[in-house]
């Protein structure tokens, strides 16, 4: 019969692989069917663990899904959807969405312009001219600019870039798109880098070897043999990173101002829809109203854009990986 | 073949210099990382470094600048990670168990699979409004370190998973085989080979998850954690605020002085997030050096 509760049981973790003896070989149970039916226990409470995931998916889409459902009787989709006038807390109101999926992408465009080629850059620096003592220093590097929390980046760009854009470009404003996207684009590069390092690392050897034998530079074997062999790996990172930078949300709430419009200035203040979510809720907006309302509605189609994207993302890792022999 | 190796001597030349070109603008663009870190981080010391002192950690926060402090953000912080980590790693490291260890292949298991590669990739900010609408207001544990914290292990669930599995999996299978062999069972087999093998992967994952976690803002704003709070928490269901919201709290106010206060949040921030990450490198090594196989 099972004696003790699983999870009595599963907090006693620490032990060591010394301690075999503790019951590995006696039988702790007085039947074999008893043992059986603990082992069948636990593999259901594993399993719960597990499935817990999905409980989360069904989660966020039931929680998005109700309230924007209520949103949408007041508000027609299309309105919301094409509307280019985004005015949700003021007189008269307005609900068309455009302005902060504009200044999202604004942000995006950016991040990706610095991101995508520096990553890439460094990636194949990394996989194919860094010695393993350089590496070894870079990698950690990397590491730690990926570990740093978004409110530091967001930080950064308020009282160092934007500062620093001001010098250059005079008409560049406090808040401002630009300064914004770029610290996005920092905030994603490590991700790009060490992603696309894995997937060029994963070129075996021998096709770079075969382009050297036949007289190739080291630029040629990069672009010709290498990338082209790595490339589901490289553009599923850059969907991945791409996503990342359209849900960051405090590097821009910070740097990027509150001020929903359409356009295609990054030396204005813009907001992105990541933003808009954060300014409803420190202001006191009463559960239920239609300002309420409208955090759900972007917020479900902020998690569609992404969920889309990676769904993307990993569906090009799965299919298109190549496999060497 | 195509053209690019026909090499007459005149574009041999021209090749060799390509090459050497593209090798050091590489090199250029990975080191420019390394000194956007530099920057940043003398750019928040020399901000901030003159305002940190004992008085700045055992403050409250304050309007006057002279007077804030991080008191009660970091006592916050402390007490919403220490309750993440008590529900987050049994659920993970079990979640990871059971994919890597029972999990055959079937369409449940696969679903549960990329299910958990989405997950990882949702907007942090969506999670807050889960937290929101599910513990704050259907639990009904209003703007509480548990309703934080059920949050947090939402979002960090993904991460430890991965990490565990990839634990586990580097486990080698003849270790499992043995115990088989001698009759264990798959549980007996799990519980006493295969986690103690691999808690030193385990622990490296679990650190990096909480190091995310420490860091993480617009989740906590969602679910209201910004609100002034000028005492530490003494129980799971106080309000409370943590280090991050405190930064963007300041950092959000015009005035250079808070912007200064910031900068020395950030550095208790980066800081404690560097404690953690020392002790993950230190774990990882120690590990490697006891690897028995």
């Amino acid at each position: 019969m099972p004696r003790a509760s699983h999870s009595e049981d599963g907090a006693d973790w620490g032990g060591t692989p010394s301690d075999v003896s503790s019951g590995v070989l006696s039988p702790d149970f007085a039947s074999r069917s008893g043992r059986r039916l603990w082992e069948e226990v636990i593999k259901g409470a594993l399993f719960v663990c597990a499935f817990l995931s999905v409980v989360t998916t069904l989660g966020i889409l039931f929680v998005l899904g109700k309230e924007a459902v209520t949103f949408f009787e007041d508000v027609s989709v299309s309105e919301f959807l094409f509307g280019t006038r985004w005015t949700p807390l003021l007189e008269p109101t307005s609900f068309g969405v455009l302005p902060l999926v504009g200044g999202t992408m604004l942000i995006v465009v950016g991040a990706g312009a610095l991101a995508i080629p520096v990553g890439l850059a460094s990636a194949i620096y990394l996989s194919e001219y860094a010695s393993s003592r350089v590496r070894s220093t870079l990698k950690p590097i990397l590491e730690i600019l990926a570990g740093i929390p978004t409110v530091v980046y967001g930080y950064f760009a308020l009282t160092f870039i934007t500062p620093m854009l001001r010098i250059i470009l005079p008409s560049t404003q406090v808040f401002n798109a630009l300064s914004a996207s770029l610290v996005v684009g920092i905030m994603v590069l490590p991700m790009i880098a060490s992603l696309c390092d894995d997937a060029l690392r994963a070129v075996p050897h021998s096709l770079r070897q075969g382009a050297f034998a036949l007289g190739a530079t080291r630029f040629e074997v990069s672009r010709r043999v290498v990338l082209p062999a790595a490339l589901s790996g490289v553009i599923a990172s850059f969907v991945l990173a791409l996503s990342r930078a359209i849900g960051e949300t405090m590097a821009v709430t910070l740097a990027a101002g509150a001020t929903p419009r359409l356009t295609g200035n990054p030396l204005e203040p813009i907001q992105t829809m990541t933003a808009y979510i954060v300014q409803v809720s420190l202001g006191d907006t009463p559960a239920g109203g239609i300002e309420y309302k409208t955090i759900f509605a972007v917020a479900s189609l902020l998690f569609l854009i992404t969920l889309v994207s990676n769904i993307v993302a990993n569906r090009i890792l799965r299919r298109f990986r190549e496999v060497y022999e | 073949m195509s053209s690019w190796l026909d090499s007459t001597p005149s574009n041999l030349k021209a090749r060799h210099q390509k090459a050497k070109i593209f090798s050091v603008l590489c090199t250029l663009l990975t080191w420019f990382s390394v000194v956007l870190l530099a920057v940043l981080i003398f750019h928040v010391s020399r901000q901030g470094v003159t305002w940190l002192d004992g008085k700045f950690l055992s403050s409250f926060p304050s309007r006057f600048p002279e007077k804030a402090g991080v008191k009660s953000a970091l006592w916050g912080t402390v007490w919403l990670i220490g309750v993440t980590a008590v529900i987050s790693i049994p659920f993970g490291v079990a979640a990871a168990i059971y994919l890597e260890e029972y999990a055959k292949k079937s369409r449940i298991n696969t679903m549960i699979d990329i299910n958990i590669a989405n997950l990882a990739g949702v907007p942090s900010i969506v999670y807050g409004i889960l937290g929101l609408a599910l513990f704050v207001r259907w639990f009904g544990l209003g703007r509480s370190v548990v309703a934080g914290a059920l949050t947090m292990t939402l979002l960090v669930l993904p991460v430890i998973i991965m990490a565990s599995r990839e634990a586990i999996r580097a486990v080698p299978s003849t270790l499992r085989q043995a115990a088989f062999a001698l009759g264990a069972s798959r549980w007996q087999t799990i519980r006493h080979h295969v986690l103690p093998a691999s808690i030193p992967g385990i622990l490296t994952g679990v650190i990096l998850a909480m190091s995310r976690a420490i860091g993480e803002t617009a989740p906590l704003i969602m679910i209201g954690a910004l609100t002034y709070v000028a005492f530490t928490p003494d129980g799971p269901m106080d309000s409370f605020t943590t280090l991050p919201i405190q930064i963007f709290n300041w950092a959000s106010r015009p005035q250079e002085d808070f912007h200064d206060l910031a900068a020395a949040g950030i550095i208790v921030l980066l800081s404690v997030l560097f404690v953690m990450n020392a002790g993950a490198i230190f774990i990882r090594h120690r590990s490697a050096r006891g690897q028995r196989w």
